[in-house]
This record gives C-alpha cells, structure tokens and sequence, in this order.
C-alpha cells in the first residue's frame, strides 16, 4: 500500500517492508509498508494502540532493522548498511522526540544538548557548547541552560529533548508521542516548534500520535492499523 | 573520550555514598594487601640476608657428586665380562692439591675464598668435656668469607696467627665451661693424643648451638690435632653478588671436580618453604582485593541497571554499543585508578607505623624492629592487581550496557 504520493527525490522511501518478531508464536509488527516522505513534509502517524505506529517510527529511524524490504534515507539504503555503520547516519541525520523526555539527569540541559554535538566531533567542545546554547535560546529556553532536567518543567524537558534532536542539524526529525505527557499548553508549543522546523528548516517531520489537535498541524496524516497502512483510518 | 569520561564522572558522583563504600573497599584492599606484602617480605628478605651473611656463599667439600668411574669401565665400555663388588681405592679424606685448586678457585672474578680443614674433636677443662666441631683455618682469609670476626666478643681471629697453639671458642662453651681469655683447654683427637689451647678469643653468634661446640683453630694446628698434615677438607668462598651462587658453584664444580654447594641449594627446602609462604599470604590479601571488587561489580551493575533507559537513548542518538562499554569501563577505572592511588597512601602509612613497632623476643635483650620491606615491586604489584580486579568487575556491566537494544527499552517506556 502507498501511503502517500510518489515525488522525484523522498527524503524517506519505504519499500515493502515488513518487521516480524521471531519466536513460537512470530509476531508481525509492521507489514508489507510502502511509503514516500518528502523534504519539509511534517507527516503525522497514527491509528489504535498496539497497530505498529512505534515500531514504524522506530524503523525509519533506524533503530530497528526490517525482516523484509527496504528503507532508503536520503538515498540511501539503510539495509545496506551494517551496525556501525547504521549508529553513525543515526548521529549524523536523524534526530529523535520521544513521549518521555530522556534527558540525563546528572547533566544540565546545555550539557544534554552539546552530547550528540561533541559525539559527531566536528565542532570543538566550546562550539558545541554554543551551539546547544543556541538551540535552547531558539525554543525558548534562555537563563534554562545550567538547569538540570530535574528542575525544568515537563514542557522545558520536552523543549530541550527536541534542541538535543536538533543539534546535528539532522534531515529528519522523528517524534513518538512528543506531546503525550504534557499538558495541552505545553503540547500545542511543542506541536508548534515541530512544525516551525518544517517551514522554517526544512526539516521533515515524522510523528507517532494519538493527539488529533496535534496531528491536525501535519501536512499529511497516515492511518495505521494491525500493522499495515490504512488510508481510510480516521481518529474515532 | 572525554564524552565518556564526563558520563562516567556524572554517574559516579550521582551515586555518592556507593561510590564511597567502593572506593572504601578498594582502599583497605589495597593497604592491607601493602602492609602485609611488606611485612611478609621484608620477614624474608631479612630471614635471607641472616643466611646469606652467617653462612658462606658456597661450599666446597672434598666430595664429588658422582663417584668416579673404574678404570676398566672407561678402558673397555662394551666389555663382555662385568667385575662386580669393585671398590673404589681407599684414600685419605681431603681435597688433593688444595693450595692449587684455591688458586684456581681465588683467580675467579668476585669472590673470595678460604681453606678449612673440619674435624671434631674433644674440649676438656676442669674435668669437663665437650664434643666440638674443630675448624682449622687462615686468619687472614677467614675474615674475608665469614662474618665470625664481627661476632667477637673479647679477641680475634688475628690471635691465632701470633699463638700457634691457640683457640676461640663460643660464648655458650665459655659460660659452659666458665672459661676466660688465656684460660688453658686441652683438646684430645680421634686417636686420643691431647694438646693444651689457651683460649685467645671468644665469640658469640646468638646461635646457641653454634656457640657450645665450635671452635677455631689455626690451619696447620687442626691438620696436626686431626692427623690430616696438608689436607683441608672445605673451601668456603663468599660471592659479591650472592644471588650468584648457584651459577657460580657450578663453574667452581666444574673447575675444581669437588662437590660445591651454594648457600642456595644447601637452603632449598626453606627457600621453597618462603615461595609456598608468599604464594600462600598473596592468595590471602589478594583475596581481600576480589571482595573489594565485587563491591565494585555491584556498584557498576546497578548503575547500568538504573540507567539502561539512558544507554538506550544514548544508543539511539548514535553512541556505539564500544562507547558505552567504555563509560562503563572507565567507572570501574576511575575507582581503581583512586583506589589504589589512597590504597598505596594509606598503606605507606600502615608500613610506616610496622616499622616503627618494638618488639622484645623473650630471652633478647636487645629490641628488633618489624622488617618491613619498601621495594618498589609490592607497590606495583598492589596497584595493579586492584586496576586488574576493577577492571574486571566492571566489565560484565559494560558488556551488558553494550548489549542494550534501544528498541526493547523505548518500547517498554512507552
């Protein structure tokens, strides 16, 4: 099934593609998914609890490998590619949102968001550090840098956990439930800083959630049911 | 690097107290296993240098190690017919040709030697008898390869040159014998002649056996009272390096024909006897060292435990599994390396206060000092048995954080 509309140059192609869980009983996360996701597209996905949202999203961000098919990110196909190999495009061009905010706790939201900077080495420890202290002042988190997460709000968490997506400057930023444990204020921030990304950076945008006024802000909304696309699906 | 090291900093200082009682562990380990390391070597270092210093270096008897073959054998050794019960030719005991063989044996670089013709004989004074091993010898020569002269306590060996008929006996005979310098002795043979000593020098060795049945002669005296004329029956020779013993008795051998013994061999059963202590007592604190790191398994396990969530997202973000078995690592690092660093400190105190305890054997007067021993060694060897068992305490849990798929944590948070 396609789930969206074939372009010349998708930043994410998905080609049948299918995850099964080995075991007694092989269980299928996600299957036969065909789909195409544009530069700058803000793409919502969504459907009922357990129907392979997650472990879509966690496939496209290379966190998990298909059984079957093939992924190709910025025209590159990602199956191709061995454990290593995967670990560096994920630090290079991927950046992830998740429900919980999964910051360290011993570090401070500056030292949080410089990690993944001084992890790709490019930029020297100081130009990490100013450019994580950058990205917070972007999302609104000045006088925030030295705190840790423990002292930040949920919003804040939230706010720093997508500067610490951001810092890498990646091609796609993927989010699972970004807004599903913040208060309806916080989330409407955040669906709005998600969707700035897209007009103002370029950025495509790849969201797992259950929040219709969040997907609402999405350029495409694609149904997900028992694993499979559905292009009829709709939020009950 | 310093990613990693800044990780495993934060994770260390957040878990404070269980740090401490790691760090604590591996400290003691580290310090007992110094102070006793010190203690235990020094015993042996000090039992050593008594034995290398009371006894000489290496001996020579007037023995050979294998008895030397029958003429006909080494004539005709396919022989048809065997001569049995031949005996080898009865002659005198001695080494042949001494003064040529010390010669040969003086030529050799670092050592010195002296001849000695040992026998026994019989001390009586006043009635008294007392067996004793006579030992004739060269003043001049016996001063350099045996540290009798040291011991003197009223005398000397040079006494013997300027009397020919004179003797020096032990403490223990003296008191025995209530003898005093110039007091007359008379020493019967093995085929009962006597001659009167006069006592010309006394010593005391603290070995009371030692003190009660030897006595020192001059050479040409002994080989008389012996009926040994021109023989001697022992040629001890001290080594500058007496740890060279071994190799040197066998070029000895090996020039001279005569059985030669080094202090190393004579004292194989107690040497093995300080390897089995030593073997036995760093089992024991190294034992202390294992508890210590178990202290640190526990630690780093929990750590991974608690914060598999944030090696999940680290992964995710693009740490390798090989970056998070390095944090890990490190954690178990940084104590070892801290551990051992107020391990060696506190253990350079404890040897410090060893070696300052007094200590009086009953029936000394004098007091001894606990040998401690400060060689080098020990230090590194502490040290490095603790960063070997840190390591190794942390690597299960590095594993383990390396092993962490990020897909079963995320899924399981959600």
């Amino acid at each position: 099934m396609n789930g969206g509309e074939s372009t010349s140059s998708p930043v994410i192609r998905v080609e049948d593609v299918t995850r099964t869980l080995a075991g007694e009983v092989p269980v299928t996360l996600v299957e036969q998914v065909n789909l195409e996701i544009e530069r700058g597209e803000f793409v919502c996905v969504m459907g009922p609890s357990g129907s392979g949202k997650s472990s879509l999203l966690y496939l496209l961000g290379l966190l998990d490998v298909p059984t079957r098919g093939r992924i190709w990110i910025d025209g590159q196909d990602t199956t191709a590619l061995d454990d290593d190999q995967l670990t560096d495009f994920r630090l290079a061009r991927l950046g992830y949102v998740f429900q919980f905010h999964f910051l360290l706790a011993e570090f401070s939201a500056l030292d949080n968001v410089s990690l993944p900077i001084r992890k790709l080495g490019r930029l020297s420890d100081q130009a990490a550090h100013e450019r994580a202290a950058q990205m917070l002042d972007r999302l609104g988190l000045e006088g925030q840098h030295h705190k840790r997460p423990s002292q930040l709000s949920g919003g804040q968490r939230q706010r720093v956990a997508i500067a610490r997506a951001l810092a890498n400057d990646p091609l796609v930023i993927l989010a699972d439930e970004p807004t599903g444990n913040l208060d309806s204020a916080s989330s409407a921030n955040v669906r709005d800083i998600l969707r700035n990304l897209t007009h103002e950076l370029n950025k495509t945008v790849v969201a797992v959630t259950h929040d219709s006024s969040f997907a609402s802000a999405a350029d495409r909304r694609i149904g997900i049911v028992d694993g499979r696309i559905d292009l009829s699906w709709r939020p009950g | 690097m310093a990613i990693a090291l800044d990780v495993a900093l934060a994770h260390l200082t957040s878990r404070k107290r269980q740090t401490l009682v790691s760090l604590t562990g591996v400290v003691l380990g580290v310090a007992f296993f110094l102070a006793v390391s010190s203690l235990m070597r020094g015993s042996e270092k000090d039992f050593i240098k008594r034995l290398v210093d009371n006894s000489p270096h290496i001996t020579v008897y007037d023995e050979v190690r294998q008895g030397r073959e029958q003429p006909a054998q080494l004539r005709w050794p396919d022989a048809v017919v065997t001569v049995h019960n031949v005996k080898p030719l009865i002659e005198t005991r001695g080494i042949r040709g001494w003064s040529q063989r010390l010669a040969l044996i003086e030529a050799m670089p670092g050592l010195r030697a002296a001849p000695v013709l040992a026998g026994t004989a019989v001390l009586t004074f006043a009635g008294r008898q007392q067996g004793v091993t006579l030992s004739g010898a060269v003043p001049e020569k016996m001063k350099q390869v045996t540290t009798i002269e040291e011991k003197m306590v009223v005398g000397s060996l040079d006494a013997l040159a300027a009397n020919p008929n004179g003797v020096i006996v032990g403490q223990g005979l003296v008191d025995k014998f209530s003898l005093h310098l110039g007091s007359t002795l008379t020493v019967l043979d093995a085929v009962g002649t006597s001659r009167a000593l006069r006592v010309v020098g006394i010593f005391r060795t603290g070995n009371a056996a030692y003190d009660e049945a030897q006595a020192f002669v001059l050479l040409k005296r002994a080989q008389a009272l012996l009926g040994r004329e021109n023989r001697v029956n022992r040629v001890i020779i001290q080594l500058d390096d007496p740890y060279a013993a071994q190799s040197a008795a066998q070029t000895i051998e090996a020039a001279t024909g005569y059985k030669s013994v080094s202090w190393i061999e004579a004292s194989e059963d107690i040497l093995s006897l300080l390897l089995v202590r030593n073997i036995i007592m760093y089992s024991v604190v190294s034992a202390i060292l294992v508890v210590a790191a178990f202290g640190i398994y526990n630690t780093i396990s929990t750590i991974v435990m608690e914060k598999t969530r944030d090696i999940a997202i680290m992964k995710s973000m693009g740490f390798h599994a090989r970056d998070l078995r390095r944090i890990f690592l490190l954690e178990g690092l940084i104590v070892g390396l801290l551990g051992s660093g107020l391990g060696l400190l506190l253990g350079m105190a404890l040897m410090e206060v060893l070696a300052r305890v007094e200590i009086r054997p009953p029936g000394v007067t004098e007091v001894v000092h606990l040998p401690v021993w400060w060689g080098a060694e020990q230090y590194a060897l502490a040290a490095m048995f603790a960063m070997l068992s840190c390591l190794a305490a942390s690597y299960l849990p590095a594993r383990r954080a390396g092993r962490v798929h990020p897909v079963d944590i995320l899924r399981g948070a959600a």
